[in-house]
């Protein structure tokens, strides 16, 4: 399973998990995890995504954030998870 | 499950405190360019390169993509040219700089010769060329190792040496001695260094191979913020477990660079290099251990630790660790290490200290452009013998900044930095320089 971390960070509004759980559903991305805080009208959220029911490429993936980034005016960060893995566990 | 904490560490890592992988160097052999007509093995050499390196930056970009984790530079490390070139190497320089333009690599390294013990016909034509060829070509680095361990000091390469950086100094006086930023003389030379500008693909490599040099002095430098006026085994500690964590990445990267290219993986670097930015110094790694400036007292033993536990936390986190792994201490790539040159606390000697315990060497050290050739040789002999008797990779890549004095200031550009032109002792070495021979190799290389 290739697995990806999404991070959306930015001021905090409604329907943020909703327009990006919307267009991850779109590409056929399916979440696994997801965590959500705000800290002093920020918010913060990661997401554990799996990959390998999508039908684009991991940098297609990444452009197609890119409207929802615009309209939300987040930032919105993917990485593998093999980085976290890679630093953090033996 | 990796927790919150951990990804935003990670983050801030790579967001704030500028860690990054430094480089993806892909070794080439190029022994089987060979030809006795200097044309046609120019063009082997050409197609070679443009053929086994053609996805290279494609595939570094994609990685850096996936991961979220800048790659800085691609590069391409070769045989060294004196091996290959049976006649004028000089069509063979146009050749690599120009396969290096095409696939679009960052820098090109191994326009070397290793002449430790004594020079080939094909070494010394190579010699003679160096200034000339990297007066005219842009993306080509060139290495000398004049010495080693197992063979001693040879004389007569460091006597050369000297006047070759003075003529590449003046043919590249209009960009402040550019050429000599590109030209290193080394003790110990490796083969598989990705650091520019020694690396070159040693003949005991693969075909090819996957080197990388990681980064992240800003990494290790925040990290001690948090254990200050603490003990240094708690320093120590720290330090290590950073370097584990960087290292790790830079493992990653090249496991993912050596399947996506089929290209078996060599090395990782645990290199910490720094970069002119703030923010990603070596020398604010010793100034945050409790050192006003780096060259205070106190600045050997503090690099010496840093250098030491870098190795240790590095070592465990990659299957396979060379190169010349430890701590760069350039001075023009090194906003701490500029600052301390400019305050007046860092001199040439003190640098020179500091190469006993660090990395590599004297590195990206503006010198005074009336230098004599003999002062440079003398400095070059210094710090051969260091890596020598040490048994450890030295090096010296001084720039001679023609027209400038001590406390003037030369300006590269980019990663390679700025620097204030540094005093240097111009008591006589002429007759001592002029012997020429070679230092014998010293009692305990006998190690059979």
């Amino acid at each position: 399973m290739t697995k990806a971390l999404i991070s959306v960070t930015g001021l905090d509004s409604t329907g943020i998990i909703a327009r990006v759980a919307t267009k991850l559903s779109e590409m056929n991305i399916n979440i696994l995890d997801i965590t959500q805080t705000i800290l002093g009208g920020y918010f913060t959220m990661m997401m554990v995504v799996d990959l390998d029911g999508a039908h684009l490429r991991f940098e297609e993936i990444d452009r197609e954030l890119q409207p929802v980034r615009d309209e939300l005016k987040m930032t919105i960060h993917m990485q593998r998870m093999d980085i976290f893995d890679a630093m953090h566990r033996i | 499950m990796i927790e919150t904490g951990e990804i935003l560490q990670t983050m801030r890592m790579i967001q704030e405190e500028n860690f990054d992988i430094r480089t993806i160097t892909l070794g080439i052999n190029l022994l089987d360019c060979s030809d006795p007509d200097p044309k046609k093995c120019a063009d082997r050499v050409y197609d070679k390169i443009c053929r086994v390196a053609k996805d290279l930056v494609h595939t570094g970009q994609e990685i850096e993509t996936e991961l979220g984790i800048p790659i800085v530079n691609k590069r391409i490390s070769v045989t060294p040219v004196s091996m290959i070139a049976q006649g004028d190497p000089r069509p063979i320089a146009r050749a690599l700089d120009k396969a290096a333009s095409e696939v679009g690599v960052n820098f090109l390294g191994g326009y070397s010769a290793l002449m430790h013990k004594g020079a080939t016909a094909a070494d010394e034509r190579l010699l003679a060329s160096i200034p000339e060829v990297l007066s005219e070509t842009n993306l080509l680095c060139s290495s000398v190792n004049v010495a080693s361990t197992r063979a001693g000091i040879n004389m007569n390469a460091v006597r050369e040496m000297g006047t070759i950086i003075k003529k590449t100094a003046e043919l590249t006086s209009d960009s402040d001695g550019l050429g000599c930023a590109k030209l290193v003389v080394f003790a110990n030379a490796v083969e598989d260094n990705p650091f520019m500008a020694g690396a070159f693909c040693g003949t005991g490599e693969p075909e090819c191979a996957i080197n990388v040099g990681v980064s992240g002095p800003g990494v290790v430098k925040v990290a001690l913020e948090s254990v200050r006026n603490e003990p240094f085994d708690i320093v120590a500690e720290t330090i290590k477990r950073t370097a584990f964590k960087i290292t790790r990445v830079g493992q990653l990267v090249a496991k993912e660079a050596s399947r996506r290219l089929n290209i078996p993986f060599g090395i990782v670097d645990l290199s910490l290099a720094p970069t002119p930015a703030r923010g990603d110094s070596v020398a604010h790694i010793l100034t945050e251990m409790g050192l006003e400036y780096a060259g205070a007292p106190g600045t050997t033993a503090a690099l010496a630790l840093l250098n030491d536990a870098v190795k240790k936390g590095g070592i465990m986190a990659s299957n396979h660790v060379g190169g010349l792994s430890g701590a760069f201490i350039p001075v023009s790539e090194d906003i701490g290490m500029i600052e301390a040159v400019s305050a007046g606390a860092l001199s040439l000697e003190k640098l020179e200290a500091m190469t006993c315990v660090c990395s590599v060497g004297l590195d990206m050290i503006a010198i005074p452009g009336d230098t004599s050739a003999e002062t440079i040789s003398g400095i070059i002999a210094d710090e051969a013998a260091i890596g020598m008797i040490n048994n450890k990779t030295t090096a010296v890549r001084v720039i001679p900044a023609v027209g400038k004095k001590a406390g003037d200031t030369v300006e590269f550009g980019g990663l390679l930095g700025h620097a204030p032109v540094i005093q240097v002792n111009e008591f006589g070495n002429e007759a001592f320089i002029a012997r020429g021979g070679r230092i014998p190799a010293p009692l305990h290389s006998m190690r059979n």
